[in-house]
């Protein structure tokens, strides 16, 4: 910022304080959501969360009882491992959070990712 | 789980001779049958089964590396075999840069859980920047199997 006077200054910071203040009263939601499909998340429904949630603009974690993960980042979801049955926190912050929170349940609990509740049957094995 | 409980450290190999994905997949893939980790399933099936997967999606989630994996009735135990290649590999990977680092996992079809625990104790490992750039630097079998057992000390259970 150099050529700038300290008021000019002093009024950039305060706007950038002001945005940061902006962005800390973003719209938070946040809902628990079932593990559903008996391979459970495995890397391809992974991939599937992670499209979805990289389609919203806001800010996305999900975490369970020990690490709380990125939405967008594969690696990091992947390290959820979370069984059938695993209950994960979905915590959504931004502009459209409650439409991907909206799409993510709908994934992970009604189209299960595509995939079968019972085991064996939703396998992809030979 | 730890990630040495689950490598088989007769399958690894510190220089994979196959530059492109189903050779370096192959060449892993019969590592673990000389190892006499794939039952009575002919190496050729597994091979054709992890490919057949790796098509549905690439397991090269970028950062270098790949994790191809496939669960298969002739497996009795998860297990991993790890390859690096010093060319790079092109996996189509989700970043479309080579890939330096293969972890190939074989999990049995009935158990879901193990696989996903394997899968879990991978990629938290391949998180590390530190872990993803010994194992790129390794040039050799002992040097893999320290960085392998270098991730032990920090697993807490």
């Amino acid at each position: 910022m150099t050529g700038l006077g300290p008021v000019s200054q002093w009024l950039y910071t305060r706007k950038s304080e002001v945005r940061r203040n902006v962005r800390l009263a973003e719209p938070v939601y946040e809902i628990e959501i079932e593990i559903k499909n008996a391979d459970g998340l495995h890397m391809r429904p992974a991939m599937q969360f992670v499209d979805v949630a990289s389609g919203f603009d806001c800010d996305i974690k999900v975490s369970n009882n020990d690490t709380c993960v990125d939405a967008k980042s594969i690696m990091q979801m992947t390290m959820l491992a979370a069984t059938c049955g695993t209950k994960l926190k979905v915590k959504a912050q931004g502009p459209d959070a409650q439409e991907a929170i909206k799409a993510l349940q709908e994934l992970v609990e009604e189209n299960l990712f595509d995939e079968s509740a019972t085991a064996g049957s939703g396998g992809r094995n030979e | 789980m730890r990630f040495s409980d689950f490598v088989c450290l007769d399958a690894i190999i510190p220089q994979l001779k196959a530059s492109d994905r189903d050779g370096a997949i192959a060449e892993l893939v019969s590592a673990l049958a000389d190892a006499g980790k794939i039952g009575t399933a002919k190496p050729g099936n597994i091979t054709e089964a992890v490919i057949k997967r790796e098509n549905e999606a690439s397991t090269g989630i970028g950062k270098g590396v790949a994790v191809p994996h496939v669960k298969h009735s002739a497996i009795s135990q998860v297990v991993a075999a790890v390859g690096c290649s010093t060319e790079g590999i092109d996996f189509s990977s989700l970043d479309k840069q080579p890939v330096y680092s293969v972890i190939l996992l074989l999990s049995p079809a009935d158990s879901a859980d193990k696989h996903l625990q394997a899968m879990e104790n991978i990629f938290r490992n391949l998180q590390k920047d530190d872990f993803r750039s010994f194992l790129r630097q390794a040039q050799t079998t002992e040097q893999i199997k320290e960085a392998i057992f270098d991730t032990n000390e920090n697993t807490f259970e």
